[in-house]
C-alpha cells in the first residue's frame, strides 16, 4: 500500500504525544521526582526541565572556571592555599593564567603567596588541565555556570577567591580523599620528625 | 510571573484580580512586548551553536522565553547570537547582517570566542572578539556555555531590556534610526576602515624604524 | 598494537631511484621529484596502493629542505606506505601533482599552496583554499610570525613570576591582530578581485539565442549564512535552469589556525584543542591523537583505560549517526521532530559524558598512556541501562520512524552516485565508502586499540545512493551497540593510565601517523617531533575536508536542490573542515 510508511511514522509520532498527556497524569497522581525521572533511562513524554525554576543535577565532576580555595582561619582571616608555584600557569593551553609572586620587601626573596592572579574568562577553554596539575589543591574547577555579564570577564585575585568550605559543597567525594590524603601526610611528617 | 512583572509595584492588586488586572505604565508594557518575543538569529558559527541548538530542542526550550523560532534571514530577527569563533574571512559578513537587521537590535556574545577570541586568541584568521566591531550587549564565557548558561545570558538581555525607556531610545529619537558598520574588507590582511588612518600612522612609523636600524647596520 | 611500517620495500622495487629514509625514528622512503609521478603510477596500477590517504607539508628549516609526505594504503585493507619527497627551500618551489594519479590529492595539495608556497605542477585549479587571495604570505612556514606572536613555544615567561595581565592586543602596533607590511598605506591599495580566480574556475558561463529566446547560465552562491549547509560553508554553483553544471566549495569561514597553535603548544595541551576539531565527537579525537604520541614513546595501554576508550567511543559514534539524521531530516523538510527525539537521546549520552570527564562537549578525557579518570560504577550502571535498554528500543523507533517513509525514498533514492573505483581514487573513507560497496572500515582492515576481541559486522551496500548511506548509518548504529555490549559484559579491573601524570613530557624524535575510524571518516594525526617538549609538525588529516573533494563530481547533474541532501549526507562539520 503506497502510504504505509508515512503512516508508521505518524503512528511513532502520536504515540509520543498520547505519552506526553498520560506522564502529566501520572505525574498529577503520584508526584514523583520530576528533574531525576527525566534524566533517567525510563524517561517518556515530555522531556523539558524548567530552568530556571528547575535545573539539571549536576554531577561532581562538572568543570567550568576555575577559581581559588581559601582555608579559614580561627580569626576569620583568608589562608589562601596558592603558592605562586606557577604551575597551573605552565599547564594552561592557551595561557590564560597570569600570577604575579610576591617578594618580600626586605630581603627581595620569594614568598609562596600570590600578590596577583588574573584569569581571562574570555580566553579559558574550561579544560581543567590547571586543577589537575596544582600540587597543593589550591585552583580547582567551580560549578557556578551563571557569569554572564554586560562587560568583559577579567578575573582578579578576589573575585577568585571562595572558601573551602564552598569546595567541599560542590564536590564532596574529591574533597573526602583530598582531605584524607593531606592528613596522611602530615601524620606521615610529624611521625619522621618525631 | 507576567502579572508580577507588568504591574508597577507600588499598586497591591486584590487577590481575586491578580493576573487579570495590572496597572502598568507605557515604558513597561513597550518593554514587556519587547523582551517576550525576541527571536534570535540563526548563527551559529562553531561548536557553541551546537549548545544554542540544545538549548532550543527539548530539554531547555527556548520557547518558553518567547525565542520561538529561529530565523536565518537577519531581517526578521531581533537578536543575534554570536556563537562561536569569528574569524577575518567571515567579519565582513557579519557586519553586512547586522547592518541588514531591523531596529531594536541586540549582540549576544555567546562564549569565549566571540567574546575575547577564546582558546584561539592568537591566530592569524581570528579576530580577538566580535566586539572590535560590533556593539554587543551581553557576554556569555565558558566554552562552551552549558545551554542553562546561555538560558540565563538571555535573561540578562531580557533584564537590560527592562532598564530602557520608551522616550529615551535611539530608534524614536530625532536623527539617524540606526548606525551602520562601515564593513571591513580583506587585504593583506583584515582591514577596518574606521582605522585606516591609525594603520596608516603605524605602517609609516615602522618604516622609519626599519630604514634606521638598516642605517645604523 | 598495530604495525605501520609495510613490509612492501619500496627501495627494493625501485633500486636506486628510492632511497630509504634513514633519520631516527622516521618511516618511510624518499622519492626525488622529477621521478614521482613514475613511482606513483606504477604504485597504484602494479602493486595496488589505491587509496592516497593523506598529504602533508613539512618545513624544515633549520636543514633548508621543505617536503611533502604522503600515506598510500591498498584498498584491501594493510598498513600504510609513507614516502617523501623533498625540496630546496628557494622561492619559487615547485613539485609535481599526484592529483592525475589519485584526485583526492586536489583540496590537500590546495592546501600545501596556501599554508606553504609550494606550487604544484598540473594541477587543475591551484588557488588558496583556508585563507583569501590576496593574503600577504604562508603562514605555515616557520619564519612566518602571526601578530600575536610572543614567543616560540609555549609555556610564556611573560605569564609567571612578573605577570602582569596586559591585553595582547595592547601589545602590536596596529592594536589589534593584523600585521601589514612596513610603510602600508591602506587607502592607496588597490583590491584585486578575489572572486575572479574562482568565477573562471567554473566551468565557462555560457549564454545562448534559442527559438529567439535568450538564456544564461546562473552563478548562485550558497552562502556562508545558509540555514542547511550545517555551519560556515559557501558553495558556488553553475545552473542551467535547476541542473547543476559545476560546483565548486569555498573554505576557510572558520580557519582558526589550529596547526599553527598546536606547533607552539606542548603535547599535553593539544589535547583540549583536539576537542574542537569534530565537536560532536570529543571522545574520539584525542584517542588518535594518543594513538600518534603513544607510537612515538612507546607507551603500552592498560586493559581497562583501553575498555573505557571503545565505550566511550562507541557512544560517540552513536550519538553521532543520530544527531546527523536529525539535521538531515531538518533539511529535507520535516522541520525538527527527527531533530528533536535525537536530541533527547543524545542528552542522555551527553549526561554520561558530563559525569564521567566534567563537560557534555569538550571532553578533554584522554591521555598519553590511558584515560584520566575512571568510571565509577554508579556511572556503569547508567551506560549498562543505556546500552541493553533504552537505545535497542530507540533505534528501532527511530528506524520505524523514518526509514520507510516514502518521500524521503523518493528523494534519497538513485541521487548523488558515485562508483567504487571514484570513491577510492577521491579518497573518501567512512559510511560513504561503504555504501560504494568497498567493506574498508580501519577497525577491521588494520585494527587499533583491542577492537580484534568484538564480534561485529561491517555494513555494506552496492548502489552508493544518498538511501544507502543513510541504511549503512543505521546498521552502523546497531553495530556499536553489540561491540558496546560486549565490552561492557568483559570490562576488567586494573589501572587507568601507564606512568605518573605530568604537564610536561619529552618525546623522542621522530615522526608517527595514527588513524582510527571516526564516524565521519578516516581521522589521522601526523606528528613529528624533535625530541623537545613541544611537537615539530602537528597535522590532522581530517574526514570531512577529504570527503569533500568528491562534491563536486556526485553533484554535477542532479538538480540544485538535492546538493543540500548530497551535502547533508556525506556529513562535514566546519569544525574539522576548515580546522
Amino acid at each position: 500500500m503506497y502510504g504505509k510508511g508515512l503512516l508508521k511514522g505518524l503512528s511513532v509520532t502520536f504515540n509520543r504525544f498520547f505519552q506526553s498527556y498520560l506522564e502529566d497524569i501520572r505525574w498529577l497522581v503520584k508526584k514523583y521526582p520530576k528533574v531525576e525521572f527525566r534524566s533517567s533511562k525510563d524517561t517518556r513524554g515530555t522531556f523539558t526541565v524548567e530552568y530556571p525554576e528547575q535545573s539539571v543535577i549536576i554531577p561532581e565532576e562538572f568543570r567550568f572556571v576555575p577559581f581559588l580555595v581559601y582555608d579559614e582561619g580561627e580569626h576569620g582571616e583568608k589562608n589562601i592555599r596558592c603558592t605562586s608555584c606557577g604551575i597551573c600557569a605552565k599547564a594552561c593551553p592557551p595561557q590564560c593564567i597570569w600570577i604575579v609572586r610576591s617578594t618580600d620587601p626586605e630581603t627581595g626573596r620569594p614568598v609562596p603567596q600570590p600578590a596577583e592572579f588574573y584569569i581571562d574568562f574570555d580566553i579559558c577553554m574550561n579544560c581543567g588541565l590547571c586543577a589537575e596539575f596544582c600540587p597543593f589543591d589550591a585552583i580547582k574547577m567551580d560549578h557556578d555556570y551563571e557569569i554572564s555579564s554586560y562587560t568583559r570577564n577579567l578575573a582578579d585575585k578576589e573575585r577568585l577567591m571562595k572558601p573551602a568550605s564552598y569546595y567541599e559543597s560542590i564536590r564532596p567525594e574529591n574533597f573526602k580523599r583530598e582531605e584524607t590524603a593531606r592528613e596522611a601526610k602530615a601524620a606521615a611528617k610529624a611521625a619522621a620528625k618525631a | 510571573m507576567m502579572e508580577n512583572e507588568l504591574n508597577l509595584p507600588e499598586f497591591n492588586i486584590p487577590e481575586e484580580l491578580d493576573g487579570k488586572v495590572a496597572i502598568t505604565n507605557l515604558d513597561r508594557l513597550y518593554n514587556f512586548g519587547r523582551r517576550s518575543s525576541l527571536w534570535p538569529m540563526m548563527f551559529g558559527l562553531a561548536c557553541c551553536a551546537i549548545e544554542m541548538i540544545a538549548a532550543q530542542a527539548g530539554r531547555y526550550d527556548m520557547a518558553r522565553f518567547g525565542m520561538e523560532v529561529m530565523r536565518p534571514s537577519p531581517r526578521q530577527a531581533d537578536v543575534m547570537i554570536v556563537a562561536g569563533t569569528v574569524t577575518k574571512k567571515m567579519v565582513p559578513a557579519i557586519v553586512r547582517l547586522y547592518n541588514q537587521m531591523a531596529e531594536p537590535k541586540y549582540v549576544v556574545a555567546m562564549g569565549a570566542c566571540a567574546s575575547g577570541g577564546g582558546p584561539f586568541k592568537e591566530g592569524y584568521n581570528v579576530v580577538a572578539g566580535i566586539d572590535k566591531f560590533l556593539p554587543v550587549d551581553v557576554y556569555i564565557p565558558g566554552c562552551p556555555p552549558t545551554p542553562q548558561a546561555l538560558v540565563k545570558g538571555m535573561i540578562r538581555l531580557q533584564e537590560k531590556i527592562d532598564q530602557q525607556s520608551i522616550s529615551k531610545v535611539r530608534w524614536y529619537k530625532k536623527g539617524a534610526d540606526s548606525v551602520e558598520i562601515a564593513i571591513p574588507f580583506l587585504g593583506p590582511d583584515l582591514i577596518d576602515p574606521r582605522r585606516i588612518q591609525d594603520i596608516k600612522e603605524a605602517a609609516n612609523e615602522l618604516a622609519t624604524v626599519n630604514t634606521a636600524e638598516e642605517g645604523a647596520a | 598494537m598495530e604495525t605501520t611500517t609495510t613490509t612492501f620495500e619500496l627501495d627494493k622495487t625501485f633500486p636506486g631511484i628510492v632511497m630509504a629514509d634513514t633519520r631516527s625514528g622516521y618511516e618511510g622512503y624518499l622519492i626525488p621529484s622529477d621521478q614521482l609521478l613514475k613511482v606513483c603510477a606504477d604504485l597504484k596500477n602494479k602493486h595496488g596502493y589505491d587509496l592516497l590517504s593523506s598529504v602533508t607539508g613539512v618545513d624544515y628549516l633549520s636543514e633548508g629542505k621543505m617536503e611533502v609526505v604522503y600515506h598510500a594504503f591498498k584498498s584491501s585493507g594493510g598498513p600504510a606506505l609513507v614516502f617523501k619527497c623533498q625540496i630546496e627551500r628557494v622561492d619559487p618551489m615547485e613539485m609535481p601533482s599526484v592529483t592525475s594519479i589519485w584526485p583526492g590529492a586536489d583540496f590537500q595539495e590546495r592546501e600545501i599552496w596556501d599554508l606553504y608556497g609550494i606550487k604544484f605542477t598540473g594541477h587543475p585549479d591551484l588557488r588558496r583554499i583556508l585563507m583569501w587571495e590576496g593574503f600577504e604570505g604562508h603562514p605555515m612556514r616557520k619564519d612566518w610570525k602571526e601578530a600575536f606572536y610572543e614567543e616560540e613555544k609555549k609555556p610564556l615567561k611573560s605569564r609567571w613570576p612578573q605577570g602582569n595581565h596586559k591585553y595582547a592586543e595592547t601589545k602590536t602596533p596596529y592594536g589589534d591582530n593584523v600585521r601589514f607590511d612596513a610603510g602600508f598605506d591602506p587607502e592607496k591599495w588597490v583590491p584585486t578581485d578575489p572572486e575572479e580566480a574562482l568565477y573562471t574556475a567554473l566551468k565557462k558561463f555560457k549564454t545562448e539565442v534559442k527559438d529567439g529566446i535568450q538564456t544564461d547560465h546562473i552563478i548562485v552562491n550558497m552562502g556562508p549564512q545558509h540555514p542547511s549547509t550545517h555551519g560556515v560553508f559557501r558553495a558556488v554553483a553553475l545552473l542551467n535552469g535547476e541542473e547543476i553544471l559545476s560546483l565548486k566549495p569555498v573554505l576557510g569561514y572558520l580557519h582558526r589556525n589550529h596547526e599553527k597553535i598546536g606547533e607552539r603548544n606542548t603535547y599535553i595541551q593539544n589535547i583540549p584543542y583536539t576537542d574542537r576539531l569534530d565537536y560532536f565527537n570529543s571522545m574520539y579525537n584525542a584517542w588518535a591523537y594518543s594513538l600518534a604520541v603513544e607510537k612515538l614513546l612507546g607507551l603500552e595501554v592498560p586493559e581497562r583505560a583501553e575498555y573505557i576508550r571503545v565505550i566511550m567511543g562507541e557512544l560517540s559514534r552513536i550519538q553521532n549517526h543520530l544527531i546527523l539524521f536529525g539535521m538531515l531530516w531538518n533539511d529535507l523538510g520535516a522541520y525538527f521532530t527527527p531533530a528533536l527525539y535525537a536530541f533527547e537521546e543524545r542528552e542522555l549520552i551527553l549526561d554520561i559524558f558530563e559525569s564521567v570527564s566534567g563537560s557534555r562537549m569538550m571532553c578533554n578525557y584522554h591521555r598519553f598512556g590511558g584515560v584520566v579518570r575512571d568510571v565509577n560504577p554508579m556511572n556503569m550502571q547508567k551506560i549498562k541501562d543505556l546500552a541493553f535498554d533504552r537505545l535497542p528500543r530507540k533505534v528501532e523507533e527511530f528506524d520505524k520512524l523514518l526509514s520507510e517513509n516514502e518521500i524521503f525514498v523518493s528523494r534519497m533514492k538513485g541521487v548523488g552516485y558515485l562508483s567504487p573505483e571514484d570513491a577510492i581514487g577521491y579518497s573518501v573513507t567512512g559510511p560513504t565508502l561503504r555504501a560504494a560497496g568497498i567493506p574498508y572500515d580501519i577497525r577491521r582492515v588494520n585494527p587499533y586499540g583491542i577492537y580484534d576481541r568484538f564480534d561485529f559486522d561491517i555494513p555494506v551496500r552496492h548502489n552508493s545512493d544518498l538511501l544507502d548511506r543513510y541504511l549503512v548509518r543505521v546498521e552502523e548504529i546497531r553495530q556499536s551497540i553489540r561491540i558496546l555490549q560486549q565490552a561492557l559484559n568483559t570490562i576488567p579491573e586494573g589501572p587507568i593510565i601507564t606512568g605518573k601524570p605530568s604537564y610536561q613530557i619529552k618525546v623522542p624524535a621522530g615522526e608517527a601517523y595514527g588513524r582510527i575510524e571516526h564516524p565521519k571518516g578516516e581521522l589521522g594525526f601526523y606528528v613529528v617531533s624533535d625530541g623537545s617538549a613541544n611537537p615539530y609538525r602537528y597535522h590532522i588529516r581530517t574526514p570531512s575536508f577529504v570527503n569533500i573533494t568528491s562534491l563536486e563530481k556526485m553533484c554535477v547533474g542532479t538538480k540544485i536542490a538535492d546538493f543540500v541532501t548530497i551535502l547533508g549526507m556525506i556529513d562535514i562539520v566546519l569544525g574539522e573542515l576548515d580546522r
